[in-house]
């Protein structure tokens, strides 16, 4: 078979980006979060909200911001409100229809570790801890996930739970009383996540051209269950391609500027 | 109000073993005040930040502190605070001892310190190892008058806050315009406010609503232009995301650290100084 004419990150950020809907209001991780929300943003739902943690509202970057707080994000933005306010007036009061975020290990009930790898006094890997995240995963309505798949970032058992998928499954997140439903979906660089209606548990339901199942089995850390009628996710259309390509060439293009200071 | 040079304004406010809150989320960090704070080699500091950055990552590898506050400790979109890591993995250059928060409560906590209270609260969520902790940072206690359990957030006042600012005006009066993070709580919580800012204006060119510190709750004011350098200021210059990418491998190996604090940091006199010789000042 010949080379696919896109990578790996890209299909996966195109998957993840169609998984928004327009009008839909959006809290963005940063990262491939961010590349993704921007993504469908610059495609097919021109009317998405972005919401960034930085207190940064309905924004319109043109380029990719490096982080949370870029003036970029500042300049285009419907408006920008203080911390507290983002946590508490639109997240905790229930006005974000999507969390979408990333994470350095998940488990199979799609709870999230940003916190640490071994022990929590005295970590092999310090990673950078909670910020918005454990809030994010527990007050939007439903939340995305995208994460490169390995057996080292899915794991059996998390070294530290930062944030909640559905806990230990099988109804028990909603039981604890958490306002949003929990994860929909979790987009890897070889296909689609989903839990099971009952159990809870993700297991593989989509794969993208020339992946299979076995190579996704391989690479997660549990003993992965396969939905039964998998679905053959479609590679990216070349005008979503090019849109995700000039968006990260402006970004390269941007992040390189040499910035002056009058003094 | 008439302005300190920053050194002068460091040595009166700043003290060995102080809780200092320099912050700014993204927006506004006060590098100058930071570096000035290393050059006077502070140390047992309780540092408190939401996004410690590239900032207190200097801070603590050149020995300042000896106690961390805080919500994510990365370099955002790049990766790792090495010199962060290090303190923790390796107790490099010292012990740092944690408090840990997530985003939505250390902001609840600047706001908690700013409004007198001991404590305040959110919704209780069975979310997070982090409350499982040996010395939690965040207890649980029960609503009144829903019976809810909530989860109790204790304030924040830290000795000192810096902020950096973009004008201040003849009367003292500083404008912070922009992404505004928790500044103002963690201002208004604070036992003193020091602040630098980029330029001095007759009026401020603020409107109804913005968000201004008068002149009266500032212990101290410093003319700082690019103070803020590598994060930046809103309207004055953007962030230097080629630092922040930069710092990465500057930041990875102790010496390679070092030798860059000593040369761009201590080497120099102060922040205009620092800016001249990285090539920004124009």
């Amino acid at each position: 078979m010949s080379a696919p004419g896109y990578t790996p990150d890209e299909i996966m950020t195109v998957t993840a980006a169609r998984q928004l809907k327009d009008g839909a209001v959006c809290f963005v991780g940063i990262g491939l979060p961010s590349a993704a929300c921007n993504l469908a943003r610059l495609s097919h739902a021109p009317g998405l909200v972005l919401i960034y943690e930085s207190g940064t509202v309905g924004v319109r970057p043109n380029v990719l911001p490096l982080s949370i707080g870029d003036g970029e994000l500042a300049d285009t933005a419907t408006c920008i409100v203080p911390l507290p306010e983002i946590f508490a007036h639109y997240l905790q009061r229930g006005r974000v229809d999507v969390g979408f975020l990333g994470a350095a290990q998940i488990d199979r009930y799609g709870n999230l570790n940003s916190t640490v790898i071994g022990d929590y006094a005295h970590p092999a890997v310090r990673l950078p801890g909670a910020g918005g995240a454990p809030e994010i995963a527990t007050y939007a309505r439903e939340v995305l996930i995208i994460m490169k798949q390995s057996p080292r970032s899915f794991v059996a058992r998390l070294d530290f739970r930062t944030s909640c998928g559905y806990l230990g499954g099988a109804g028990e997140r909603a039981a604890s009383g958490a306002p949003g439903a929990g994860p929909r979906a979790v987009i890897t660089d070889f296909g689609m996540l989903r839990p099971h209606p009952q159990s809870e548990e993700l297991e593989l339901t989509g794969l993208y051209p020339g992946i299979t199942a076995e190579a996704a089995r391989r690479a997660t850390g549990w003993p992965l269950r396969i939905t039964s009628h998998i679905e053959n996710l479609p590679p990216p259309e070349p005008q979503e391609l090019a849109a995700l390509r000039e968006l990260e060439a402006r970004t390269r293009a941007a992040h390189s500027r040499p910035i002056r200071i009058p003094l | 109000m008439p302005l300190l040079p920053l050194s002068e304004a460091i040595a009166r406010h700043v003290h060995d073993g102080d809780s200092v809150a320099l912050e700014g989320f993204t927006h506004l960090i006060p590098f100058a005040a930071g570096h000035e704070i290393i050059r006077q080699r502070r140390r047992g500091l309780h540092l408190i930040r939401m996004t410690p950055d590239l900032l207190y990552d200097q801070m603590i590898g050149m020995g300042c502190a000896a106690r961390l506050t805080f919500s994510w400790g990365g370099n955002p979109g790049v990766g790792s605070l090495h010199r962060l890591r290090d303190a923790i993995e390796h107790e490099w250059p010292a012990r740092l001892d944690l408090t840990e928060f997530t985003h939505a409560e250390l902001a609840l906590a600047y706001q908690a310190g700013a409004s007198g209270m001991s404590c305040a609260v959110l919704p209780h969520h069975a979310a997070t190892d982090l409350e499982k902790l040996a010395r939690p940072s965040v207890r649980t206690l029960r609503c009144p008058f829903t019976e809810r359990e909530l989860t109790a957030v204790p304030a924040i006042n830290p000795d000192v806050t810096i902020l950096h600012a973009q004008q201040i005006d003849a009367a003292g009066n500083v404008l912070i315009r922009g992404i505004v993070g928790a500044a103002r709580e963690a201002a208004m919580a604070a036992r003193r406010v020091l602040v630098t800012v980029e330029e001095r204006v007759g009026t401020l060119s603020a409107g109804m609503n913005a968000v201004v510190l008068p002149a009266w709750l500032i212990a101290s004011a410093s003319l700082v232009p690019g103070g803020a350098y590598p994060s930046y200021a809103q309207g004055c210059y953007p962030r230097d995301n080629r630092f922040y990418l930069g710092w990465d491998e500057i930041a990875r190996e102790r010496t390679a650290f070092s030798a860059w604090m000593e040369r761009h940091v201590l080497g120099v006199p102060d922040h205009a100084a620092q800016l001249r010789l990285l090539g920004v000042a124009a």
